[in-house]
């Protein structure tokens, strides 16, 4: 087949690799192609077909010829042409351009129109009766191949561009009339034989060839197609198999270099371990597309509290468990509470994280988010910390008030400090 | 918190708790990785001071359904994935046994991942609890007695799916009313998804840890049983089913 003599070609000179024209072609667009790989116009091209066609037909010969064995190329006459031969060719052909735009419409009736100056050619060469008869069939039989070709270009050609998908219904309409065509085409060549009587038993007989044909090449397609789609799945993965490989290469072994050389510091070995931990399960669990650029700026409130606990988590090696009940966008006032909530975070890291795991809810409630941050460290006493000390006074507390939220700071019965921060929502949204 | 040389001190004392009275639980150990069963073993299985004794262990699906079977514990502490179909398939073919009238087998299931297609999965399966594998040993032992005692086991993440579970679902039809969680249901599990202990969350509430227990226990029958369209919602809604 055409495609596996063309990679050498491929290599030597690839500028000048033919191919058919997918885009605005009336038939095969080898008369498109033609044209782009010899810069030539493509009317030109056209008459020489036309004007061959006249000369006993061989015209046709050569475009089925050329139609057979040069693949279709993307972008019609192509890339590859000069961009002068594009210009001449829209501005020649005035007609181009509406076909282009409405390629399926616009080609049938090209075709149609072909098949009708073809027939009113053939009817005025002089051929005696007896062969004369025969063309009508031949030409029935040329045009429900031509149908039936040109729906195989355009599958492989939507498979290679991936064009949405067309209609099923149009293609297979589009075979079936194909095939009525040439099926017409030959019953018409059987009867003007003067076999008219056999027809019905030649039928049958074709009819028992195809089955027998059927029986016995059948399991073989069918097998050929499953394995053609099984080695597609497997290929694909492969490739899936291939990333994560390379995910777990890069993150996961680089990250146990880091332990074996950290090993005698603890708490280093336990930030690490965390870090990865959360990197894995992000990549891991999280749907396509998110949670794999984690630095970009969150938009919504669940993204911005887990961010926020996963850099406190870094800094500070404190293990820090989130749960966030619902989500919505950020606003002001919640970025605000957010910067509030990691400050109160970051305090609990450093004062209550020895107590073990620092726990962070967050929960929006119709139009209040809330928000808690609790350790189970020694507690303090807001009292007892000296005025110039701005950390919770200013960061958390006036912060969450100057945006009209509320902040308290409570000590857990069990032991330890919980920061509850709550916010209203701005009405817009 | 997950450090298990913290973790072993603790244990001694939750066990000394544990046995008080001289309580007893049987377990049964489902895990494929043999390394992670030896260390939980050492952890919980020293029966004379944690009151854990360790019937049997396997490392598959069918090994896990034999061992169960003959053996007959009290609890089976449960991997989610395993090899044979994981750990939803051995409470599927455990299902008698779970409902047995006389020493029913409960199982908390105990795993390394804490996505809500794993968790939902086993509770549906009907697990009583779920937690994961950095627990303390002190924790897990607690765990297991909680679950013998036909008491449910809510880690703070799996509080946090239940409670956006139904929070979704504000404005239910009135049939529904009997289906959703009460408010102090809803108050018991914003507590426990804080990261209170039960112990906390009665003092907080003033209500004894034995209600606190029952309103746990009554959310998991709920989530298992009642709320089918909004937990098959949710979950549709999470490309989980």
């Amino acid at each position: 087949m055409p495609e596996a003599a063309a990679p050498p070609i491929d290599d030597v000179r690839p500028l000048r690799k033919l191919y058919r024209s997918g885009d605005g072609r009336w038939l095969g667009g080898v008369a498109r192609g033609l044209a782009g790989h010899l810069g030539l116009p493509v009317i030109w091209v056209r008459l020489v077909f036309v004007g061959l066609f006249t000369a006993d037909g061989l015209g046709a010969l050569l475009y089925a010829a050329f139609w057979f064995f040069v693949p279709l190329g993307i972008g019609g006459v192509g890339s590859e042409r000069p961009p002068a031969a594009v210009a001449t060719e829209t501005s020649s052909d005035g007609r181009r351009r509406l076909v282009a735009r409405k390629p399926d419409k616009g080609q049938i009736v090209a075709l149609l129109a072909m098949v009708v100056v073809a027939m009113i050619f053939v009817g005025n060469v002089d051929l005696d009766g007896s062969t004369k008869a025969y063309v009508f069939p031949t030409l029935l039989v040329a045009a429900g191949v031509a149908l039936v070709w040109r729906q195989a270009d355009n599958a492989r050609r939507a498979r290679w561009m991936a064009v949405g998908r067309r209609r099923r219904t149009l293609t297979i309409a589009r075979t079936a009339a194909g095939v009525l065509l040439v099926g017409a085409g030959v019953s018409g060549v059987f009867v003007l034989q003067g076999s008219a009587a056999h027809l019905g038993a030649v039928l049958q007989a074709a009819l028992a060839v195809l089955v027998g044909i059927a029986l016995l090449a059948g399991p073989y397609l069918v097998r050929m197609t499953q394995d053609l789609s099984e080695e597609r799945l497997m290929r694909i993965r492969a490739q899936e198999r291939a990333e994560v490989a390379a995910h777990v290469h890069d993150s996961v072994l680089h990250t146990l270099t880091l332990i074996q050389r950290n090993a005698e510091s603890a708490s280093e070995v336990r930030r690490l371990a965390r870090a990865q931990e959360r990197d894995l399960r992000a990549w891991l669990y999280k749907p396509e597309g998110t949670g794999k650029d984690e630095d970009e700026e969150p938009d919504t409130l669940a993204e911005a509290v887990r961010q926020s606990a996963a850099e406190v988590e870094d800094k500070h090696g404190v293990p820090i468990e989130v749960v966030v009940v619902g989500d919505c966008p950020l606003d002001e006032r919640l970025t605000a509470q957010m910067q509030a909530a990691r400050e109160a975070m970051v305090n609990a890291a450093k004062y209550g994280g020895e107590g073990g795991a620092v726990q962070v809810f967050a929960e929006v409630e119709g139009e209040t988010v809330f928000v808690s941050v609790r350790d189970r460290g020694p507690g303090f006493d807001l009292d007892s910390v000296p005025d110039d000390r701005m950390g919770v006074r200013e960061s958390i507390i006036g912060r969450m008030q100057r945006n009209g939220g509320t902040a308290r700071l409570r000590a857990v019965p069990g032991g330890g400090t919980e920061v509850e921060l709550e916010m209203e929502r701005t009405a817009t949204t | 918190m997950s450090d298990a040389t913290e973790a072993n001190e603790p244990a001694e004392q939750a066990g000394a708790g544990g046995s008080e009275g001289g309580r007893r639980v049987r377990v049964v150990l489902v895990d494929d990785h043999r390394m992670f069963r030896t260390g939980v073993q050492a952890e919980i299985g020293r029966t004379e001071v944690t009151g854990v004794e360790v019937v049997g262990e396997a490392a598959d699906v069918d090994q896990a359904v034999t061992v169960i079977t003959t053996t007959r514990p009290e609890v089976v502490l449960l991997d989610v994935h395993l090899p044979g179909g994981g750990g939803v398939e051995v409470l599927r073919r455990c299902a008698p046994l779970m409902a047995a009238a006389t020493d029913p087998v409960r199982f908390l299931a105990l795993s390394v991942s804490d996505a809500a297609e794993d968790v939902i999965g086993v509770i549906r399966g009907g697990a009583r609890g779920y937690v994961t594998k950095t627990i303390t040993g002190t924790d897990l032992v607690d765990s297991i007695f909680r679950v013998q005692e036909g008491d449910a086991v809510f880690s703070p993440r799996l509080a946090g799916f239940v409670l956006d579970a139904f929070a979704s679902t504000d404005a239910p039809p009135v049939d529904e009313d009997l289906d959703r969680l009460t408010q102090r249901e809803r108050e018991v599990l914003r507590l426990i998804a804080r990261g209170y202990a039960y112990k906390e969350i009665a003092k907080q509430l003033f209500i004894s840890v034995k209600t606190v227990e029952s309103h746990v226990s009554a959310v998991l029958r709920k989530l298992q049983l009642s709320n089918r369209h909004e937990l098959t919602r949710w979950a549709t809604a999470r490309r989980l089913v």
